[in-house]
């Protein structure tokens, strides 16, 4: 497997906080890998190891075949970045930022960054101090995309986009998977992540706690069912992987580990299905389990059974 | 809504925010008159001696066009004639703070979340002209006290302290009124100084060939010129006063009138768009670094330039003035002769105006903190540019930035100097040699800059300090006769006293020696260090 970021056991300290610790992520060329987590759980930080600009304290990071921090200057005309937080300096216009910085670079394409700008809706004429947080962000990333790299960097790259922005951002995205880009898009909204994603990690206090594709991160987890029977069903709840089960005479509700999923069916339709519902896991379940613990009482990261 | 309404709730704002630098302002220049008088009243003890100061000051053209007429020869008129530039500063302190309160707070958007609060449309530009009427008030009061204290007349005290109270007032508004026209501070700020400064040139230029002269009634447009017609302690007239506070009402009101008419946000002159594409040279570190230094580099150059021009043209003066009193002519001829004074008198203010080259390379220097912190170095730095290029697009301004500034300095001095003696080939090169001579005891603050910025970048506020603690050492360790070590750690003892001394190669050398070891120090420290 072509891995264009591989990072394993990464740990960063800033004064007596974690930052990091224990990090693992792997991303294979041509995908989009998401990269979720809640805020302070340690993404930009990595990301800012990845681009050079952090010293790691342990652990080893490879991005696109060599070190990021004593490569940087080589590596980063091979990637593009757009950061979460976008300042811009004021006395400069958002076209002179897109140019300047895609020829610190090493070049842009002129036609995709003027098509940019129109599907951005971003005037190019305004000084950095005049545009609002979410053309910043626009500049940023017609600055990113119009660039000829292998890899995109993008930390939360859709805050303070409007839907409509959000949506032509997911256009552009999916382009640049179909010219074979890679891309780590990292975010904390689900919906994003899940309509762009070809696999994700999820990261929680500096450590990853599950990685993988949607289908197989599916598989950890539960889906919902919900049943119309003939007769009221029988030995439901003894079955292992069966959750919440709440029946109410012939109708039944019930949240199934999805690797048990068989089985369960298996009753359900001993009793005679009449109707069936059944929702895979959004991605927002998959999360909350994830940190519905940190709310709880703060149980020590890991994976989840 | 009233318009005013919440006023009082920002003006504490406004003190709170500003409750260091109000009163440090307002009493280092009050004690400023009073200081003067006192060293009149002591160099020049006798009425004769005064009068005589007073005739040859007040016949001296440059005098005339850099503090105005002389009034009378009484310790108080003089000391009140010789602080005629603070009110400048007065003044500028005053616009500062009122520009400060209003346009750069909602240029910084901090403005939005007061004005989603029940606060009226004309409370900030209220509340900060509010606060920076009183602190003038205070300011005049201040001056008036410190002139009965040491012992001048009370009416001319009241006269002096309401002409600087009225002196502040008239710019603050003027500053409130800038704040109303330009979308940016930056803008604002630069009308109103550059209002303030108009003033004071003419009456400059009204001033300087005396009351029969053609251009005279030039002072007389000039409402500093109107000021200074108050004539403290030289049978004050109180009318020009009045005439003063009325156009600083017209002003306020203009300025009211303005933030009633406009958007939150908005300027009168409305910002222009940029380019939208950039020039084909805006492709490396050093061209940005050109756009991000290049204001900052004209304005030093132009105050250096102003500066040198005033202090060669001024240097002539002091010889003159200083062979008409009986007790300094002693001291000249000790010193060497009449030129010994001028080359002394350039050599002196040279050395201490080269601190302020310091600060410009500090403030340069320093300007790669302000983008790191800024996450501006982040975009950049995500390129293929490394830091150390980075780096070095920066310090290239902070190395040539001072070297530029002080040429000019020099150049203008000793241009306006050798035409002021009728010797511009002879005195030019002398006096811009004692300029450039400063350049490595500027560098070392450059360096330490670099290096507190490589190694410590969170105490890069130490270099400020450290130039602060040369400015001391400089000013008063012989005064004060701190000991010689401690006056030796500032770079700006080393230097020779050009034009007069011997040049004497070594010590620039390891002054440029250090430098360079700090410089390296810094970028090496960079190297290894996280960005944040």
């Amino acid at each position: 497997m072509d891995a264009v970021i591989d990072v394993q056991g990464l740990r960063k300290d800033f004064g007596r906080t974690r930052a990091l610790d224990g990090l693992d992520l792997s991303v294979r060329r041509g995908e989009v890998h998401g990269f979720l987590g809640p805020n302070g759980a340690g993404k930009t930080t990595a990301i800012r190891i990845l681009l050079g600009l952090l010293r790691a304290d342990g652990g080893t990071a490879r991005l696109l075949g060599g070190d990021p921090w004593r490569d940087a200057t080589s590596l980063h005309r091979r990637l593009a970045y757009v950061p979460g937080d976008v300042t811009l300096w004021p006395n400069l216009t958002g076209g002179e930022v897109i140019d300047l910085l895609g020829r610190l670079r090493g070049g842009l394409d002129k036609r995709r960054r003027d098509d940019l700008l129109d599907r951005f809706d971003l005037d190019p004429r305004v000084k950095g101090r005049a545009y609002s947080k979410g053309n910043r962000q626009k500049v940023a990333l017609v600055a990113a995309l119009a660039s000829d790299v292998e890899l995109l960097l993008l930390d939360e790259p859709t805050s303070g986009l409007d839907p409509l922005m959000e949506e032509v951002f997911r256009e552009c995205v999916e382009q640049e998977r179909q010219r074979g880009r890679t891309v780590l898009l990292s975010s904390h909204i689900l919906a994003e992540v899940e309509a762009l994603c070809d696999r994700v990690s999820i990261i929680r206090l500096g450590r990853t706690v599950e990685t993988g594709s949607l289908v197989e991160l599916r598989h950890l987890t539960r889906t919902s069912i919900s049943a119309d029977l003939a007769a009221p069903p029988d030995g439901l709840s003894g079955l292992p992987g069966v959750h919440d089960l709440r029946v109410d005479g012939t109708r039944v509700r019930c949240e199934v580990d999805t690797d048990r999923l068989a089985e369960v069916l298996r009753h359900l339709a001993a009793a005679g299905v009449r109707g069936l519902v059944s929702q895979p896991p959004t991605l927002e379940e998959l999360f909350l389990r994830h940190y519905r613990d940190e709310l709880v009482g703060g149980r020590p990261a890991g994976r989840l059974p | 809504m009233n318009g005013l309404a919440g006023a009082g709730a920002l003006a504490r704002l406004v003190l709170r925010r500003d409750r260091v630098v109000l009163p440090i302002w307002v009493t280092l220049l009050s004690a400023l008159p009073a200081s003067y008088a006192a060293g009149t009243r002591s160099l020049l003890p006798t009425a004769a001696e005064r009068e005589q100061y007073a005739r040859s000051i007040g016949t001296n053209p440059t005098f005339r066009a850099l503090l105005g007429p002389v009034f009378g020869s009484d310790v108080g008129a003089l000391g009140a004639w010789r602080s005629l530039f603070v009110l400048v500063i007065v003044g500028l302190a005053s616009l500062l703070t009122v520009i400060r309160h209003t346009r750069t707070d909602e240029e910084a958007g901090r403005r939005e979340l007061l004005g989603a609060t029940v606060v009226g449309r004309h409370a900030p530009l209220g509340a900060a002209l509010g606060v920076t009427f009183a602190a003038d008030l205070a300011l005049g009061a201040l001056v008036a006290l410190w002139m009965v204290a040491i012992g001048t007349p009370v009416t001319g005290a009241l006269a002096l302290g309401a002409s600087w109270t009225v002196a502040g007032w008239l710019f603050a508004a003027s500053g409130g009124l800038a704040a109303q026209l330009t979308e940016r501070a930056g803008a604002a700020r630069g009308i109103a100084i550059a209002a303030l400064s108009g003033t004071y040139l003419l009456r400059a230029a009204g001033d300087a060939s005396g009351p029969a002269s053609g251009v005279s009634w030039l002072s007389w447009v000039s409402p500093i010129g109107w000021l200074q017609q108050v004539r403290p302690y030289a049978g004050e007239r109180w009318w020009p006063l009045a005439a003063a506070a009325a156009l600083t009402v017209a002003i306020g009101a203009g300025a009211f009138a303005l933030s009633a008419r406009r958007d939150l946000g908005a300027g009168v002159l409305a910002g222009r768009p940029g380019p939208a594409a950039a020039a084909p040279a805006l492709r490396s570190p050093l061209a940005l670094a050109w756009r991000l230094h290049r204001g900052l580099l004209a304005g030093w150059a132009a105050g250096f330039a102003v500066y040198g021009a005033v202090l060669g043209a001024s240097a002539k003066g002091v010889q003159d003035m200083v062979a008409g009193s009986s007790q300094l002519a002693d001291l000249l001829r000790r010193l060497g002769g009449a030129a010994a004074i001028s080359d002394a008198y350039l050599a002196g203010v040279i050395s201490v105006t080269s601190l302020g080259a310091a600060a410009y390379a500090v403030q340069a220097t320093l300007r790669l903190r302000t983008e790191e912190a800024a996450l501006r170095a982040e975009p950049v730095l995500a390129t293929a540019v490394s830091r150390l290029r980075w780096a070095a697009s920066h310090l290239a301004f902070a190395v040539a930035g001072p070297a530029v500034v002080l040429a000019l300095l020099g150049l203008l001095a000793g241009l306006a100097y050798g035409l002021s003696v009728g010797d511009v080939s002879g005195q030019a090169p002398r006096v811009l040699a004692g300029a450039l001579v400063q350049l490595p005891a500027v560098w070392v603050l450059t360096g330490l800059a670099t290096a507190l910025f490589g190694l410590l970048p969170r105490a890069a506020w130490v270099a400020w300090a450290a130039l602060a603690g040369f400015l001391l050492v400089g000013q008063f360790g012989e005064i004060f006769k701190l000991d010689q070590k401690l006056v030796d750690v500032s770079p700006f003892t080393h230097v020779p006293k050009l034009p007069g001394a011997h040049l004497t190669v070594t010590p620039l050398a390891w002054l440029v020696a250090i430098s360079a070891v700090l410089v390296a120090a810094g970028l090496a420290g960079l190297r290894y260090r996280d960005i944040r």
